[in-house]
C-alpha cells in the first residue's frame, strides 16, 4: 500500500494506491493517521481510482478514520471507487457516514 | 467437454500470504473463464476466509491454512480450512458487524461479504478442533471454455 497526499483550497486528497487487506491494514491505518494530523484542511476526499483491491478489513480501516475525524468535525468523503470496492461499500452502509462524491 | 480439477495447497497463517492466497485461486479459476467481476468476487471470499483464520484462529500466527479448489462442470468449490481455536458461536459470527475485537477497528463484516459475493458459504466446525469454511459459486461463462 502506497499512500499520496496533497492539501488544496482547505481540502485533504488522499490516493490509496494498491491493496487494502489485513496485511496491509496497519501501515494504512498509521499513515492515514500520520497524514490526517497534519496540514490545514477541513474535509479529508480519499480517492480509490489506484486501489487494485480491498476487503472487509479496509472497511474497518475506513471507519477507524471516520471516528477519529468525527471528533474534529472533519468529513471524510470517497471518489473513484472500483466497482468492486462499491458493492462493499454499499453493502456495509459506510456510504452513510463517508458519501461518495464525483 | 466436462470440466473436472482441482488443487490443493497450504502455508503459514501470516498475512502476507493473503494474497497469495487470492492469486492462487483467482489464477486456477481462470480456466473457466470468469467475467472480471466474477474473479473479483471469488478473490475477496477467499480473502475474507484467508483473513479469518490468520485473525481469529491463529492469534500467535502459529498455524497453517488449507486451501483448495475445485472445478466441477460450471462450479466452483473453495475450501479453507484451518486447525486453529474455532469458532464458539458460528451462528453469531455470521451476522453482520459482528466482532470479537472491536477494539481493533474490525468490522465484523467478513462471513456477510462471503455470503454477498458467492452463492453459498457452509462454516463448520472441525472435529479435531478449527474450523471449515466452503464457498460455492457458479461461473456463468463456464460453458464457453467447455465449448472452445
Amino acid at each position: 500500500m502506497h499512500i499520496k497526499s496533497k492539501v488544496y483550497n482547505g481540502t485533504l486528497y488522499v490516493v490509496l494506491c494498491g491493496e487494502l487487506d489485513e496485511h496491509s491494514a496497519s501501515h494504512t491505518r498509521i499513515t492515514l493517521d500520520d497524514i490526517f494530523a497534519g496540514g490545514d484542511f477541513s474535509q479529508i476526499i480519499i480517492d480509490l481510482s489506484e486501489l487494485d483491491f480491498m476487503d472487509s478489513t479496509g472497511i474497518g480501516v475506513l471507519i477507524g478514520r471516520y471516528k477519529k475525524m468525527k471528533t474534529r468535525n472533519i468529513p471524510i468523503f470517497i471518489c473513484n471507487p472500483s466497482k468492486h470496492a462499491e458493492k462493499i461499500f454499499k453493502m456495509t452502509g459506510l456510504y452513510e457516514i463517508m458519501p461518495k462524491i464525483v | 467437454m466436462y470440466n473436472s480439477n482441482f488443487m490443493e495447497v497450504s502455508f503459514k497463517a501470516l498475512s502476507i500470504n493473503e494474497g497469495f492466497a487470492r492469486i492462487c485461486v483467482a489464477g486456477f479459476c481462470v480456466q473457466l473463464n470468469p467475467s472480471i467481476d466474477e474473479i473479483n468476487d471469488i478473490k475477496t471470499a477467499v480473502s475474507e476466509a484467508v483473513t479469518n483464520c490468520v485473525v481469529h484462529a491463529y492469534p500467535n500466527q502459529n498455524g497453517v491454512i488449507f486451501l483448495r479448489c475445485e472445478i466441477d462442470g460450471e462450479s466452483i468449490k473453495i475450501v479453507v480450512r484451518d486447525n486453529g481455536v474455532g469458532i464458539s458461536d458460528i451462528d453469531r459470527a455470521r451476522e453482520p458487524f459482528f466482532t470479537t475485537k472491536p477494539s481493533e477497528e474490525r468490522s465484523g463484516m467478513g462471513f456477510a461479504v462471503m455470503e454477498s459475493f458467492m452463492d453459498k458459504v457452509e462454516v463448520e466446525k472441525n472435529e479435531k478442533g478449527g474450523t471449515t469454511v466452503t464457498m460455492y459459486k457458479q461461473v456463468s461463462s463456464a460453458l464457453q471454455v467447455g465449448n472452445a
